[in-house]
This record gives C-alpha cells, structure tokens and sequence, in this order.
C-alpha cells in the first residue's frame, strides 16, 4: 500500500483512464465501424477512445511533478465508505421496502450511527424529514415514490 | 421595436400570479442553495427537475433559471460571512468579501455584491434580449458541418479556458462523451456499453450522473467538515454602504456586468472563469492593488457582478443555438427535452411564449433576488446555523429521492453512487468534473452530426472546410490547438495574469 501511495497521482489516474480507453477499444470491436460515407455504430466510439488514449499518455507523461497519493490526504476515507455503503443500501430498501422506511433507516444510520448524534434528536430528524418530503413529493408535486409491503 | 413588443407580451406571461410565484419559489431555493456548501447550482437544478415534470414548460423552465441566478446571489453570502464559497463562482469574494467582515463591514459587502448582481443581472438581460434572436436567426443557416465544427470549437474552448490541466479537461470531456455512447445507436439501431443492462438501453440519463459527480461527491469530500462557525448576522442598518462604497464599486459593477456576459456566451465554466478574469482585470486597473486582499470593495463588486452577468449569457447559445456551454444549461436544455420542447434556432419563433416569458422573469427575478438578498438576509443566514451532521445525511435523502423520481428506475440510483465514486476520486485527484456532464449531453449530437456531415458529403472530410461558417469555425479551433501548444504558451499569458493558472 505504501509504495501505491507513494506514486504520482497523475501517473495513477492517467494509467487508469488508459486501461478505460483500452477497455472502450476492446469493446468497440464488437460494434460495426461502418466506412467513411455510412459511419456505423462504432465509428465514433473509437475515435474517442483513441483520443482518450492519447491525453491519458500525455497526462501520464507530464505528471512527473504532480502530488503523490499520500500527500493528498485520505482522512475522511473511513466515513466515506459508511455513507456509500448507506446510500447503497438505501438504493437496495427503496423498492423493497418503501421510500418513508427507507430514508428513516438512511438518516438514522448517518445521523445517530455515523455522526454519534443522540437518540431524540435523531429519530425526531429521521421521521419529521422522511413524512415531511413524502408529503411535498407525493401530495403537492404529485411524484409516484414507492410503497414497501407496510403501506410505507 | 419589435422585442419590446414582445417583452411585453412576455411581461404579460411573467407577471400571471402562478408564474410570480414559482419564480420567487425558484429564487428563495436558490438563495438557500448558493448558500450550503455542498449543493451547488448544478445539482440544486438537479434535484428540483423531477418536481418540473408536472408543471407547463415555461413555469418549469422559469422555476430552474430562478435556482440558477438565485444561487448565483447566494453564493456570495457565506463567501462574505463565513469564508465557505457557497459554490465556485463565489471563490474571489471570499478574498475580500471575508476581509471587509473581519474590518466589521460585512453589510456594504453583502449590499455591493447584492447590488452588482442585480445590476449585472439586469444589463445582460437586456443583452439576452436583443443577442438570442439574432444569433437563433443566423444559426438557421447551419447544418451538420457547421454543427460538427462548433461542438469542436466548444468542447476544446472549454479544455483551453479552464482552470487546471488542459489535458486533465480534455481526459473528462472525452469520459463524458463516451459516456454519451451507452445505449441504443440511434442511426443503427446498435445496442452499445450497456453490458446487458435494459435500463442503460435509453442511455445514461444527465440527472444521476450530474447528481452523483456533484451533489454526493462534494457529501463525501466534505465528510469531515464539521466546522460549528456562527456566521456574523447583520442588521438591516448596517447594510447601507456609504457614498465612498457606492463611487468605488460603479465601474467595477460595468465592467463585471460586460465582461461576464460575454464569458457566459462562450463555453465553459463560465460564471467561474469570469469572476477570476474579473477579480484579475480589477486589481491590475486599482490605483492601489495592494488593497487587493484586504478587503477592497472592488473585488467584491466586479467578481459578484461578472458570475452573474455569465450566469444570463449562458441561455444565449442555449436558448438560440439549442447547445449548452456548461453543464447547468445541459440540464435545463434536458427540462426543455422532457417537456416535449426541440431546442435550437427554430426555439424562439416556435416557442415565443416560453422565450419572451422567460425574459420578463429574469426582470422580475433579478428584482425578487434583490429583496431577498438586502431585507432578508438574516432569515437566510439562520440557515447556516444548522449543524452540517444533520445537514448532509438530510442532503444525501434529496440525491436519491431526486434521482429516483426522475424514471422511478433504481438503476439511476445506482448510476448516483458510481458517478459519486468516481467524482470523489477525479476531484481528489485534481480534475474537474464539470465537462463530463457536458459531454455527455454533447455527445448525441456530436455523433449525429459528424456521421450526417459524412454521409452528405459520401465520406469526404472537405466538407468541413468547402463550407464558410465551418470553415471558420474549424480555423478558430486551429488557433485555438496552436495557442495552446507549448512554444506558442507565451500567448497565453493573459491566462496567468486573470488567475487561470497558476504561476
């Protein structure tokens, strides 16, 4: 881990969005190229990840003096991770479950698990926020939210 | 003659009661969204589209400009209070907009910028007015080529006018375009990058990505920041600036107003680009540039009038040429789209309502702004009391509601969180995300029209050279390769000395 932290950031992401536009070429070859006066579905696609291609190479080659991984910082990282596993399983409840359920369990985990916020506080925000935006999304701007098996 | 006559018969759409209030709802959701750190323009609109799809176009169009230029007022305010630019636009007041409140003048400051900005918002209206039909009359004479040049042009001006790496700008601007390329080929019939994926057969829809890149990326690199500041609250007294304030923010106030216009018509974060340039011009025109930095009322006045002035510009080539310069305009033009409206140079005379309607609620917004920036601002600054531990889980609930309710479809849920992914990883990694949504309303017409140019011309690449317009188009964007390449970089001077670079 040290010695991937200790790389260029922009030799990093430059060979990430190489290996992208590698794997669009890799793809594109299944799509027909067409010729220059019926260009088909792939024609495009392939010169944009041959351009891709070359600004990744440029970006890789002049990123010799960028900032290294590890003087960017990462401190926040760990929270991060809790609110996009949050919101992912948020994205899993949704239709299972229902939206009011949903958000309630969203703002309980970040408000009082995340945030170590106390309990009233943060089931007074969780239910006031989840019936509050059910109110104005379903009855005044009339947007269908889904409905879990409780009717919530 | 003729526009007057018809400003007043938009001034009769915008003055209906129905369409005086979504412009002040607009206007207030924008205030409060310049002002949280974390919900930018961009993905304020974002979130309030799916809440437009039951309304007429024109309330609907109408409700999102007033999110835009609203949040383009209320950026200033926590930049001058609290040293948080509420979105990009507002990084050069902070500079001396935060001096001038730790002098104890946070009122003059909040009542030039509120000042500046009314007065920028009012001037480019005008240029608005008389600029759009023109330009829609003239771009009637394009077909594909000219199409193909100017997205070019665009998308390299775009790369040659920001604010880091060009090729870092170009990389993303490319992502965003090949991301345009998922789904169903609409020329073929071709099913493409949906890795069999039904939903992803329509595309990847603006909304998710935008909402994701924007809204849950900014929760996540802001995921520590649980400053408790308490921001100065001014009564309304001490917001009167004095004659001296009034003398010294005039020029800076025009030259803001036009120059930020005509930023705003060109591609590109404009709104941004053009309160640098401004800050920039401002300090070297000063008799006395060292006050710079402590608090001259001057880089409050020119910086907050030119982002609102870019702000209006940007409907220019939007409203007459159907192309967005940035990606705000990109998902307003997606409203447009939803409500069954083409955009392009045939909008004004097909849709005068919606066009000279939208003009006159600029008027009226730019006055509603007014009031609520001076009067109100109190109100608006409690806002800003509210821990940001209750305030961004709150924020992350509106992402996913907002995404969801768009095609009530989970997958643009999912699509959130990856762009979120993936914008927290590009912004730490020093790249800005802003031309991948760009490019990815782009690139539909950029493909449709580069394959129509070819097929016109059975495969000839002259076609873009045998054609006036194109031809200087595609002439401009050699220029513009030229300029930017590194033993012309001397030219490009001017993009140190306005702060676009660093030195």
């Amino acid at each position: 881990v040290s010695r991937i932290l200790s790389c260029r950031s922009d030799r990093v992401s430059g060979a990430l969005l190489l290996l992208l536009a590698l794997f669009v070429l890799w793809q594109n070859l299944s799509y027909p190229l067409g010729n220059l006066a019926e260009p088909g579905a792939g024609f495009v696609p392939l010169f944009l990840g041959l351009a891709l291609a070359a600004v990744s190479m440029a970006i890789i080659f002049g990123g010799g003096s960028s900032r290294s991984l590890k003087v960017i910082g990462w401190a926040e990282a760990p929270r991060v991770v809790l609110i996009l596993a949050a919101f992912a399983g948020a994205a899993l409840a949704l239709e299972r479950v229902g939206y009011r359920l949903t958000i309630f369990g969203l703002l309980v985990f970040l408000i009082g698990v995340v945030e170590r916020k106390p309990v009233i506080p943060t089931a007074t925000a969780a239910i006031g926020f989840s019936a509050l935006t059910y109110f104005v999304f379903v009855h005044l701007l009339e947007v269908q939210l889904p409905r879990g098996p409780l009717g919530l | 003659m003729e526009a007057l006559q018809n400003l007043l018969h938009g001034f009769a759409i915008g003055l209906t009661p129905s369409i005086l209030v979504y412009a002040f709802i607009g206007c207030v959701i924008g205030t409060l969204v310049g002002m949280l750190p974390g919900v930018g323009p961009l993905a304020g609109i974002s979130l309030l589209l799916p809440a437009t799809f039951g309304l007429n176009p024109v309330v609907g169009i109408i409700l999102l400009a007033g999110v835009y230029y609203g949040a383009m007022y209320g950026g200033s305010t926590t930049s001058i209070l609290m040293r948080i630019p509420g979105e990009a636009a507002s990084v050069m007041t902070c500079v001396d907009g935060y001096a001038m409140t730790q002098q104890g003048r946070a009122g003059p400051a909040l009542a030039i910028a509120a000042i500046g900005s009314f007065v920028a918002g009012t001037v480019s209206t005008v240029g608005l007015m008389f600029l759009a039909p023109a330009l829609a009359e003239f771009a009637l004479r394009f077909g594909p080529p000219e199409y193909t040049a100017l997205l070019l042009f665009g998308i390299f001006m775009l790369a040659y006018m920001s604010t880091s790496s060009m090729s870092k700008m170009l990389a993303m601007e490319v992502v965003g375009l090949l991301l345009g390329m998922i789904g169903i080929d609409a020329m073929t019939g071709h099913t493409r990058f949906t890795f069999g994926v039904v939903s992803l057969g329509d595309g990847v829809g603006i909304v998710p990505v935008v909402v994701g890149l924007f809204g849950l990326s900014e929760i996540l690199l802001t995921a520590t920041d649980n400053a408790k500041a308490r921001p100065a609250k001014p009564s309304l007294s001490q917001l009167v600036p004095t004659r001296q304030d009034l003398l010294e923010s005039v020029a800076p106030i025009t030259r803001g107003s036009l120059l930020g216009f005509l930023i705003g018509t060109i591609p590109g974060s404009a709104h941004v680009i053009s309160s640098f340039i401004s800050y920039g011009l401002e300090k070297k025109l000063s008799a006395h540039p060292e006050r710079f930095g402590k608090g001259a009322i001057e880089g409050v006045a020119g910086p907050e009038s030119a982002n609102n002035a870019a702000a209006t510009g940007a409907f220019v080539p939007m409203l007459a040429l159907g192309i967005p310069t940035g990606p705000i305009t990109a998902v307003m033009l997606a409203a447009l789209i939803v409500h069954g409206i083409t955009p392009g140079p045939t909008l004004i005379q097909e849709q005068p309502t919606l066009f000279w309607g939208f003009v006159a609620s600029m008027y009226i917004g730019n006055v509603v702004l007014l009031i609520l920036n001076l009067p109100m601002i109190g109100l608006f600054v409690n806002l800003l009391r509210i821990p940001y531990s209750y305030l961004y889980p709150c924020i992350i609930c509106f992402c996913l509601v907002a995404v969801y309710c768009v095609q009530n479809n989970v997958v643009d849920v999912w699509i959130t969180l990856v762009a979120g992914i993936a914008g927290y990883a590009l912004r730490k990694l020093g790249y800005d995300v802003a031309p991948i949504a760009l490019g990815l309303v782009l690139a539909p017409m950029l493909e449709l029209s580069v394959r129509q140019s070819l097929a016109m011309s059975a495969g000839s690449y002259s076609i873009f050279i045998e054609r006036p317009i194109a031809l200087t188009l595609i002439l401009a964007l050699a220029l513009l390769i030229v300029f930017a390449t590194r033993p012309f970089r001397s030219l490009s001077d001017w993009r140190k000395s306005a702060g676009l670079m660093s030195e």
